[in-house]
């Protein structure tokens, strides 16, 4: 077998190979369902419904969508600049921290002002927490995928300590979990008694932020071409380690806001289970969408609503929802090996 | 007693052995797959799959060894899966690790529920009893410390001498390390690079797995989802560490798990600081042993570079 480069990829393979990547998942998802004794039809039917088949499933899909843009975005902007940012989950927290800090009554401002710095200083949190393995990689060559990796479970453990300590709620019953935040730190709901949040919102509009930016500026493009071709562009004139931090801010910034908004417009406090991996799904959802800052929200959607959809099948049909899991990480696989197809063609022999 | 004195009780010793039991397997996995030069990123799923396939093999009746080879037999399997994946196709190691982690958690967290729905806590097994070793567990200190332990973590040893003899006494462990820094001259020696690439990811990946079935059938004796806990990524830091050689990184997994007993200790004897500091330290340690080795790594230079036939 031998693959060569494609001079031209046909139209149709862009479309063809993700629905043949998401059929492969479903085909195999299939055959784990039926061996749990159910009826594959039947289970993804219960999916679905469960994920879109009535206004209150398909806001809670919307809702579950919310972390997954941002956090969806941070992986597709990293990997862009082939900055393995596997530390979502790290950032996250590091979001939520900075949020329930100075969002329970720390600083007594009006909603207006208080909510985006919430937000400002929950991004520069997670901007920092990337910006260290960066310069270890930039600075000494350590490999950021392992650091990052290792820092979710540090900062997890931190989380951990100050929900014991420093930030624990008095009044919460020795529950390990932070105070509420005040009234002018939660996000206003988009609808009356429901549970979507303006987080969901911001995320939309963020995504067409770093659209814009990757796009139609030169900071998008030198991060486009220090991922495609570090050495060209070095030779371009391009400060390539400067341009990998201002990806790592941008993208540790966008993770850390997926906790803000979880803690300001969701649950209203930190717990140790305020984020169930969000920060890997986040590395599924921007391979899905392609590293397509607009296919980010697309993709998060897709996942949010496999996890919602599970949930309910699960409670109805009996299959573990962990099939939702096991579809998201085949459906990534399955979107590797279809999107080689889209940039080579294969010889058989 | 006090922080000093710990040091030189057996009784850490013999802990640190077992701590470093599972990583011995994990880190001589990925040393393998690195050293042919593929990076391995799924090795925390596959622990995951070994722990849980060697422990539910026993659960339904098989006896520990058929456990462990099954164990060995399912993290070949993702190995196989990780190898297709990046070796003829030439996909991202990175993002096709991190897949076959998540596959390989979601999917043994799928099969643990559907195989066990009614049970609400783990069902315990009979694991590995320790050994001791006629004669040399008689050894004042030595004894207590490494030659009464049970039969798995004598085989993490016997692996390493194994590994380290193959790699660098063996045409087949030259050929395993000259692909992973010259895939060309490989095939000018008219060796598949392809076959022996995919081969090394499988033993390697079956390293892991027995790795992560010491935790359910030696070191504990029931399985929970998050039993491995970052050991996998604990073990490619101590890769590094170790300079991609099976002896220093078995050095390398006991001292960083000498260090880890020592610090459970320390918790006992040292008030005031929350225990979360010291959970952490493992991980800490492991970030500040790749930046203290990441100047003088050796990388296997064609680490991570995918190999076509013809393309220079």
């Amino acid at each position: 077998m031998r693959l060569e480069p494609r001079v031209e990829t046909p139209f149709y393979l862009w479309i063809a190979a993700p629905i043949a990547a998401i059929a492969a998942s479903l085909v195999i998802a299939a055959l784990l369902v039926m061996w749990a004794g159910a009826e594959p039809f039947a289970v993804f039917g219960l999916v679905a419904k469960g994920a879109l088949g009535s206004q209150f499933a398909l806001l809670e899909t919307l809702t579950r969508a919310t972390p997954l843009i941002f956090t969806g975005l941070a992986a597709a902007i990293a990997f862009r600049a082939r900055l393995w940012n596997i530390g979502g989950e790290a950032q996250l927290y590091g979001g939520a921290v900075l949020a329930v800090l100075l969002g329970t009554g720390f600083l007594p401002l009006p909603a207006p002002v208080l909510v985006p710095l919430l937000f400002i200083a929950g991004a520069f949190a997670g901007a920092l927490l990337l910006l260290g393995p960066t310069m270890l990689k930039t600075r000494f060559g350590v490999d950021e995928v392992v650091t990052t990796l290792l820092l979710n479970f540090i900062i997890l453990l931190f989380v951990s300590f100050l929900l014991e300590g420093p930030l624990k709620d008095p009044m919460g019953l020795g529950w390990p979990q932070s105070r509420r935040v005040i009234e002018a730190a939660q996000l206003p709901r988009i609808i009356e008694g429901k549970r979507l949040h303006l987080g969901f919102v911001i995320a939309i509009a963020m995504a067409a932020i770093v659209w814009f930016v990757n796009a139609r500026t030169t900071h998008g493009y030198e991060m486009r071409a220090v991922g495609f071709n570090p050495k060209a562009a070095r030779f371009a004139g391009m400060k390539v380690d400067w341009v990998m931090m201002k990806v790592a801010l941008f993208s540790g910034g966008l993770a850390a806001m997926a906790g803000v908004s979880e803690v300001t417009g969701l649950k209203g406090n930190l717990t140790l289970d305020l984020s169930p991996g969000f920060g890997y799904s986040g590395i599924v959802v921007a391979m899905l969408a392609m590293l397509h800052p607009l296919g980010v929200v697309a993709a998060s959607i897709f996942v949010a609503a496999m996890f919602v959809g599970a949930d309910a099948m699960s409670r109805q049909a009996g299959v573990p929802n962990y099939i939702a899991h096991v579809m998201v990480a085949t459906a990534l696989l399955t979107m590797v090996v279809g999107m080689l197809f889209t940039r080579f063609r294969v010889h058989w022999r | 007693m006090d922080a000093i004195e710990i040091v030189f009780t057996a009784s850490l010793w013999a802990a640190a052995i077992r701590i470093a039991s599972p990583l011995i397997f994990a880190t001589l996995g990925e040393l393998i797959c690195e050293r042919a030069g593929v990076l391995n990123l799924g090795i925390e799923g596959i622990m995951t799959v070994g722990a849980f396939t060697g422990w539910f093999t026993v659960y339904m009746g098989g006896d520990l060894w058929t456990g462990v080879m099954v164990a060995a037999l399912s993290g070949a399997a993702f190995g196989l899966l990780h190898g297709l994946l990046v070796v003829p196709l030439g996909l991202s190691q990175h993002v096709t690790g991190i897949g076959i982690t998540l596959l390989a958690t979601a999917l043994t967290s799928y099969v643990y529920r559907v195989a066990l729905p009614e049970v609400t806590s783990p069902p315990k097994i009979d694991p590995f009893q320790p050994w001791a070793v006629p004669i040399f567990s008689d050894i004042p200190f030595l004894g207590s410390a490494l030659f009464n332990q049970t039969p798995l973590t004598y085989l993490a040893f016997v692996s390493v001498a194994l590994v380290a003899y193959v790699l660098y006494r063996t045409p087949l462990g030259l050929a395993v390390r000259m692909v992973g820094e010259n895939p060309a001259a490989v095939e000018a020696q008219g060796i598949d690079v392809t076959v022996l690439r995919i081969g090394a990811v499988m033993v390697g990946s079956a390293f892991m797995a027995v790795g992560g079935a010491f935790l359910t059938m030696s070191a504990f004796n029931s399985f929970y989802f998050d039993m491995v806990n970052g050991r996998g990524w604990i073990a490619i830091a101590l890769v590094v560490f170790g300079s991609w050689r099976p002896g220093k990184a078995l050095l390398g997994a006991i001292l960083f798990a000498a260090f880890d007993a020592y610090q459970l200790r320390l918790q006992q004897i040292v008030a005031g600081i929350p225990y979360q500091f010291f959970l952490m330290l493992p991980y800490v340690l492991s970030i500040l042993a790749l930046i203290t080795m990441a100047r003088r790594a050796g990388y296997p230079r064609a680490l991570m570079i995918p190999y076509r036939k013809g393309e220079r």
